[in-house]
């Protein structure tokens, strides 16, 4: 029985607040955008190096989706169909990339697959060739690194979206395991795999920070690498404004297409069941399964123990700058993320009265942070040093970027909340405060709790606008170990990236430890 | 006196009409097939779905347009009745002060609309550490400290064991009468209306029937009241 409800008296000055609140989220966003256009429009059009910039920019984000996608179908479906010690712990794995800073993997991969890496090493031994990994592949490994466990948690809900009793049907039948797959598997995935590549695919179109330390040069830069070599060596504001425009156009068209595939649902909940699948169990299913789950546990995994295995060593030697840097990413990581987990609450609030609004928070996905820290440059430089407003200009982009994260996990949150005890909280009387204090934060406190921790954490990790806008003398944690890298410091870029990575998980625990305590069912 | 004036009330195809009166103090079962609208009734009486047309009125005042905290009743739905993170004084409070900024008299009042229901001693538990009937208990002490001259029941006790439930409805009948409220309640089992209310006010096809005395309604039912009750 959905009623349709009393226009409740609300104070005034709250919703007036609110809605000024979501002006500020639209300005923010558009008013750059608008900078950006007004000028491009005085500017050259685009020339050799920009169109290869796009082209470089759409093959490694098809090949970066495709090999994710196809790589996360053995994965997905050898976890969907095995139960074994550890399971929860790699589908847990599965998550972390998500949180994990990008430059940490970086030096991750570095340390693996690098010139003196682990995969080298062994090459050397067996006296084969080399492998190399700058350029086209390592960029797309780095994005296959982040986006095979992503493709495989969603297929993986795909599969558990498969009834048990199908499976059981099938084994009545004595259907083969080929047979299972063409007449179960197939269909399922065909529904689900193009949203996720389409998904992968838009992700990869913003690539920046694995582009900048993996790729590089004329042969391997992205449009959004573009915009910032466009700034910092030839601070040729109206060429960075033209490639940011290319970029607007790229990342809206494939935000539209991929926004139609809402993929980002549940965060993997309710990974754990797993149904009996008699067709696969055979020892030859058994062992491919393993050797599935084995590799690609190694892939994920020996990247992160290279990155502490190096870093233990550099960590009691960190260079100061390194601790000014992290001290500087923290203080900015709980602004941020105040300020996300505020305006999430805020929107989630306000998109239960007027359709639309939720719309305006998710602007933040389809615009990539580099192009509004291009409009906010070309705002700012006007009037003032954009290097002195580097703080709050990285903060504030860093918020609206996790804004629609933050977003997915509490609107649907506040929907439930107001469903199951808006009425009785109606019939109490229990406005504005009343029921923001009793009912609405107390309810959604485990929601608010992973909010802040995603936020906090890709905070913590983001190597995006504070690289347009930062001098020599100011740098986040990840810009430090950027520059330590660059300057071929790397024991010193390893301490740091350690230290990042335990400052990035602390964090999100924290954050997701503090909604769960003492919350009641 | 609860007046019901001319009410139409509609949702997508769904359509029920009503047009009487219930007097102060007295206890009605509003029983009906499922689906005809008895849940949707009450909660127009409450203000949580508003009317086509028509209006509601308490004794003279026209109260259609007032969102349900303002209106002069204390309701109880199906699920939902207590908040689980709040304890079970919290709960009762709300009933007083939804803000929870209790006086030292307002706690007194909390402590003895506690012990009014059987609970006095559990007031720092969490719903989830009580009995599916003691939870039915702290709803009823909210109730008994709101105050209100009208009270609305929408199966609140459904998911209790017959025996429990009757101990419930013996306690919802036993507050009305201490207290001088109005009662109306929805049921689907005609037991109930026997039980603790001496009116029925039928709900179907559509209609909601003025109220009507319960015994020889249920010992000699019209048609669609049959059809529904299977004599």
């Amino acid at each position: 029985m959905a009623a349709r409800p009393f226009p409740l008296r609300r104070s005034v000055l709250s919703d007036a607040l609110a809605w000024a609140a979501v002006a500020c989220v639209a300005g923010l966003i558009l008013l750059p955008l608008l900078a950006v256009f007004w000028r491009a429009g005085g500017s050259s059009l685009p020339g050799p190096a920009d169109w290869s910039a796009l082209r470089f920019t759409l093959v490694q984000a098809v090949l970066s989706a495709l090999f994710s996608v196809v790589l996360a179908v053995p994965v997905a479906r050898a976890l969907a169909r095995r139960q074994f010690p550890g399971r929860r712990a790699l589908v847990t794995l599965m998550g972390a990339p998500f949180i994990l800073p990008v430059i940490v993997a970086v030096l991750g991969l570095l340390a693996v697959f690098g010139r003196s890496g682990i995969v080298n090493q062994l090459l050397g031994w067996l006296g084969l060739p080399q492998v190399q990994i700058y350029g086209l592949h390592g960029v797309v490994l780095a994005h296959v690194f982040f986006n095979l466990p992503l493709a495989t948690r969603i297929l993986l809900q795909g599969w558990q979206s498969i009834p048990a009793e199908r499976f059981r049907l099938a084994a009545s039948l004595g259907l083969g395991s080929r047979d299972v797959f063409r007449l179960l598997e197939w269909p399922m995935l065909r529904s689900t795999l193009p949203g996720v590549a389409m998904v992968i695919f838009a992700i990869c179109l913003g690539s920046f920070a694995v582009a900048l330390t993996l790729g590089g040069g004329p042969r391997a830069t992205t449009v959004e690498l573009a915009i910032y070599q466009a700034f910092r060596f030839d601070f040729d504001l109206g060429r960075a404004a033209v490639l940011a425009l290319i970029q607007m156009a790229l990342v809206t068209v494939t935000a539209m297409l991929a926004l139609r595939f809402s993929l980002l649902d549940g965060f993997g909940r309710g990974l754990d069941r797993i149904p009996r699948r008699w067709e696969a169990e055979t020892w030859l299913l058994r062992l491919l399964d393993a050797l599935v789950l084995g590799l690609v546990a190694l892939f994920l995994l020996l990247p992160l123990g290279a990155v502490i295995w190096r870093g233990v060593a550099g960590l009691d030697s960190l260079p100061p700058q390194v601790w000014r840097a992290a001290s500087v990413s923290v203080v900015m990581a709980f602004t941020s993320t105040a300020i996300t987990v505020g305006l999430a609450l805020t929107f989630a609030h306000l998109a239960r009265k007027r359709q639309g609004v939720e719309a305006v928070g998710l602007l933040g996905i389809a615009v990539s942070p580099l192009v509004i820290g291009t409009g906010l440059f070309l705002l700012i430089n006007p009037f003032s040093d954009p290097a002195r407003l580097t703080f709050a200009v990285t903060v504030i982009v860093n918020a609206l970027a996790a804004l629609p994260f933050a977003m997915r996990v509490l609107v649907p949150a506040l929907r439930d909340v107001e469903k199951d005890y808006g009425p009785l909280a109606d019939s109490l009387g229990m406005i504005g405060m009343a029921r923001f204090r009793w009912l609405i934060l107390p309810r959604l406190r485990r929601p608010l709790g992973f909010a802040a921790g995603l936020a906090a954490a890709l905070s913590m990790g983001d190597l995006g606008v504070v690289a347009l806008f930062a001098d020599p003398d100011r740098a986040t944690l990840p810009l430090q170990i950027l520059r330590l890298m660059g300057a071929y410091r790397m024991d010193a870029a390893a301490g740091a990236g350690l230290l990042l990575l335990m400052i990035s998980l602390l964090l999100f625990w924290l954050f997701d430890q503090g909604g769960r305590r003492d919350v009641d069912t | 006196m609860l007046t019901l004036e001319q009410l139409d009330i509609r949702q997508d195809t769904f359509e029920l009409r009503a047009d009487f009166a219930l007097a102060t103090g007295a206890i009605a079962a509003v029983i009906g097939p499922s689906g005809a609208g008895k849940s949707t009734l009450l909660n127009v009486i409450a203000g949580f779905f508003a009317p086509v047309d028509g209006r509601v009125l308490w004794m003279g005042q026209d109260i259609t347009a007032l969102p349900p905290a303002q209106r002069p009743l204390a309701m109880l739905f199906q699920d939902n009745n207590l908040f689980p993170h709040l304890t079970v004084a919290q709960n009762v409070g709300l009933g007083i002060r939804p803000d929870l900024r209790l006086s030292s008299q307002d706690q007194t009042r909390v402590a003895q609309a506690l012990t009014r229901v059987g609970l006095s001693g559990l007031e720092g538990r969490k719903p989830s550490a009580l009995s599916g009937g003691q939870q039915g208990r702290v709803a009823l002490a909210r109730v008994l400290v709101q105050r209100c001259p009208l009270i609305l029941l929408d199966e609140p006790f459904a998911a209790l064991g017959p025996a429990l439930k009757n101990e419930m409805l013996d306690l919802v009948a036993a507050l009305a009468a201490e207290t001088g409220a109005t009662l109306l309640m929805v049921s689907h089992d005609p037991a109930d209306a026997r039980r603790i209310a001496p009116l029925v006010i039928i709900v179907a096809d559509g209609v909601a029937l003025p109220p009507q005395p319960t015994l020889p309604l249920l010992d000699n039912p019209p048609p669609a009241l049959a059809a529904y009750l299977g004599v």
